[in-house]
Order: C-alpha cells, then structure tokens, then sequence
C-alpha cells in the first residue's frame, strides 16, 4: 500500500499538509467515535501507521528511496548504479562521444593478428571496419567541365590518383572514386572512398547556364546593320555563324548542339551568343555621316515615357 | 519492471519527472516502458542526484554525459584487464604489474 494514497497526499506534500491530512482522517475514523465498527478501526490502524512513517523526515526519505517499506521493514537492499554500469549492462549508457581508446591500441590491431577481428576500442571500427572516407577539393577549368577530361590529384599523403571529371559537371558537385579513400580497419574489408567536390574556374568567355552556355559576341556597327558571317569560338572549336542584318546588342542567336555535350542521358545543350555592337571610336568618317544625315525620327526611348 | 512497478518501488518519486527523464532519454527503457535492473538503478542515481545532491536540472545532462563517458572507460579497461588475464600467464602478469609500477613512479617523479 502507498502511504501517500493511504493519507490522501500528494508525494512531494510536506510535513504541514501530511499532519492536515491524518488529522482530518482519524478523526473520521477514530475507533472511539466509531465504537463497533472493525473496518472503522483497520483504517484508523493504516492510518496511523502510515503518519507514523511519513512524520519522521529520516524513515520518509528512507521510505522514498524505496530502502523500507511501508511497514518500516527493511527493504533488499539496491545494487548500486556503478555495479550496473560497468557491467555487460553498461552499454546500453554507452555514450555516443564517450572515450575513443583506438589510437592507444591502434597499432596492436593494424596488423590483423591471430584473431584478426577489428580494434575492439573503436566505436565505428567495430560495426564498420571499412576505411574512412576521405575528402578533397579540385579545382577544374571551365572547359574541362564542358568537354569532360582526366586530372590528376595528388592527395597529402603523396599518393596521386586519377581523376575522370565527366562532361558536363557542375560546380560544387562530388566524385567518388571508390576504395581511394582512408585504409580499412580490418585486413580484407574494403578502403574507404575518396569524396572529391569539384569545383569550376570561370572562363573570360564562356558562362554556363545549365547545359547550355553563354557568350559575348562583339560586332561592328556594319557586321550588326548588315549581317555578316562571323568566326564564333565555342568549347567544340570555331563555328561560321551568320548574324543576320539589323542585328543589335542583345539579340540573341542559338548556335544548336554547342553547349554541354550530351551526358547522362541528357541531349546536348546550346550555346547561347549574344550580340553586343562595339562602336569604333576612331571612326570620324561615320560621325560625319551622321552629323550630316537628316534625322529619322525614330525614338528608341517610348518605352521610358511610358514609366515617367 | 514496469512504470507502475518502478513508481511504487520508488515512493519519493514523481511520476511525471519519471516520464520527463524517459522523454529526454536519461533513463532508456526498452520500448520506453519495460524498466531492467540498471534503468531502476540509473533512476535511483537520478534521485539521488537531484534531491540529495541538488543538482540542476540543466546541469544533469552534463554529469549523465560525464559519468557515461567514466563508465565507457571503465568497461574497456576491464576488457583489457580480462583479456590480458586470458591472454598471459602468471610471469608475464607480474612483468606488467612492475612495468606499471615503475612507468607510475617515473610520471610521479615527473
């Protein structure tokens, strides 16, 4: 029986509310106001007994820690905590950043031993005995990214590997180069992998938009008014391209199949040319024109008005 | 042992600090309900901590991490311990006792 529900009290009740609570229960229950009625005076027995433990601070505290019981007997007593933990039961409290003993035994193991098992202080070893992985950055030209192309990388160690970088790779994305990685923890597990994030220098010409990729293309005033056919570098080589006449600084022309190759089950992306018309400052002959033809009327700024 | 078992084992003990010591997993029960002897036993630790040394609440998680970590280490050296006994004779035990003996000197002389 809880001799908190016994008086009716809550377990944190202090020592006034306990009092209030068995006076007001014997007095309902007092064998000499009840005269005759037993159970009256089992109650009041329970009650008494039970304000007899819970009155005196030092058999309550030994009662709350579970040491006696409601009779004030002696309880088993309770194994302690450290005699749990230390023993096989323990690991249910291991800690996930408890100690790491594996670099103190590390080379005991490194070398696979008789038992061969993994070092038994390693908390990742002993689930995962395959090598870490490790990281490393490269930093790629931009038309390599376009074209794909092979890079070598030499890692701290010294050791140099073979990177594949595919066509068409994007910034900040990662290869992973399989067992290049950290050694395995155990003789016969794999290595680890080498996680490389690459990433793209920019290129004075070229910027990329997806698969496709933008460029620059500066003309002559006469090349945009008239049309001219024009040498275009793309990362595939040199393209012929005809700017048809009244070409203006941005307009846009799409050279089809000149961007990223197809990858991936991707078809090839464009690229994208935009024209941008360059005066020729030392060209008098044409500020004369000008200065003498008579003026059109054309307005190119209607669409400002529109927004005054 | 169940909640209501541990609760009445435990008398001085709240019920809903139990659950809040369950919920923030200081106390792991399997499946959250079935109590072993060393949940019983790590949450009489708690009690004790709390009510008799008065430690924090925010404080516990630190002193729970802390004593883990204590316990972590103890196990592993009784599995050295237990795998040198298996692994050695006699001789060779008391070579380590020196050894040790001597490395312990050495560091106390600095």
């Amino acid at each position: 029986m809880d001799l908190y529900q016994t008086l009716g009290v809550s377990r944190d009740a202090d020592a006034a509310a306990i009092k209030r609570a068995y006076r007001k229960l014997a007095k309902t229950n007092h064998p000499d106001l009840n005269p005759g009625n037993k159970a009256a005076e089992e109650r009041f027995k329970t009650i008494s007994s039970a304000y007899e433990l819970l009155s005196d601070p030092a058999k309550r505290a030994r009662y709350d820690a579970g040491e006696i019981d409601d009779q004030g007997e002696e309880r088993r007593p309770q194994q302690s905590y450290s005699s749990h933990a230390e023993g096989p039961a323990g690991s249910r409290y291991r800690s996930s950043d408890g100690p790491d003993f594996s670099d103190i035994f590390a080379d005991y193991f490194r070398t696979g031993g008789e038992a061969g098992g993994a070092d038994p202080f390693g908390r990742r070893a002993q689930r995962n005995p395959r090598g870490q992985d490790r990281s490393y950055s490269l930093d790629v030209d931009f038309l390599d990214s376009i074209i794909g192309a092979t890079r070598k990388l030499t890692l701290p160690d010294g050791k140099t590997i073979e990177v594949k970088i595919p066509a068409g790779i994007n910034e900040g994305q990662v290869l992973r180069l399989k067992g290049q990685g950290g050694p395995p923890g155990r003789e016969g597990a794999p290595a680890g992998d080498a996680l490389i994030e690459v990433h793209i220098r920019p290129h004075p010409l070229y910027r990329r938009d997806g698969d496709n990729i933008a460029l620059d293309l500066p003309v002559t005033l006469s090349e945009a008014v008239l049309g001219a056919k024009i040498s275009v570098p793309t990362p595939h080589g040199t393209v012929a391209m005809t700017i048809p006449g009244g070409s203006d600084t941005g307009t846009k022309l799409r050279l089809r199949g000149r961007g990223v190759p197809a990858h991936a089950g991707k078809p090839a992306g464009d690229a994208y040319v935009t024209v941008k018309v360059v005066l020729n400052p030392a060209d008098v002959e044409l500020a004369k024109f000008l200065r003498d033809r008579e003026p059109d009327g054309f307005d190119p700024r209607t669409k400002l008005q529109e927004h005054v | 042992m169940t909640r209501e078992d541990l609760l009445s084992a435990l008398p001085g003990l709240q019920a809903e600090r139990l659950d809040l010591w369950v919920a923030r997993a200081w106390v792991r029960p399997d499946e959250g309900t079935s109590f072993a002897e060393i949940d019983v036993a790590r949450v009489r630790l708690l009690v004790s901590l709390q009510d008799e040394l008065e430690i924090e609440t925010e404080s516990v998680p630190v002193v729970l991490s802390l004593l883990d970590q204590l316990y972590e280490a103890r196990r592993q050296l009784r599995l050295v311990r237990r795998a040198i006994d298996e692994a050695t004779t006699a001789d060779l035990r008391a070579a380590i006792a020196h050894e040790m003996q001597r490395l312990a000197n050495e560091r106390e002389r600095g």
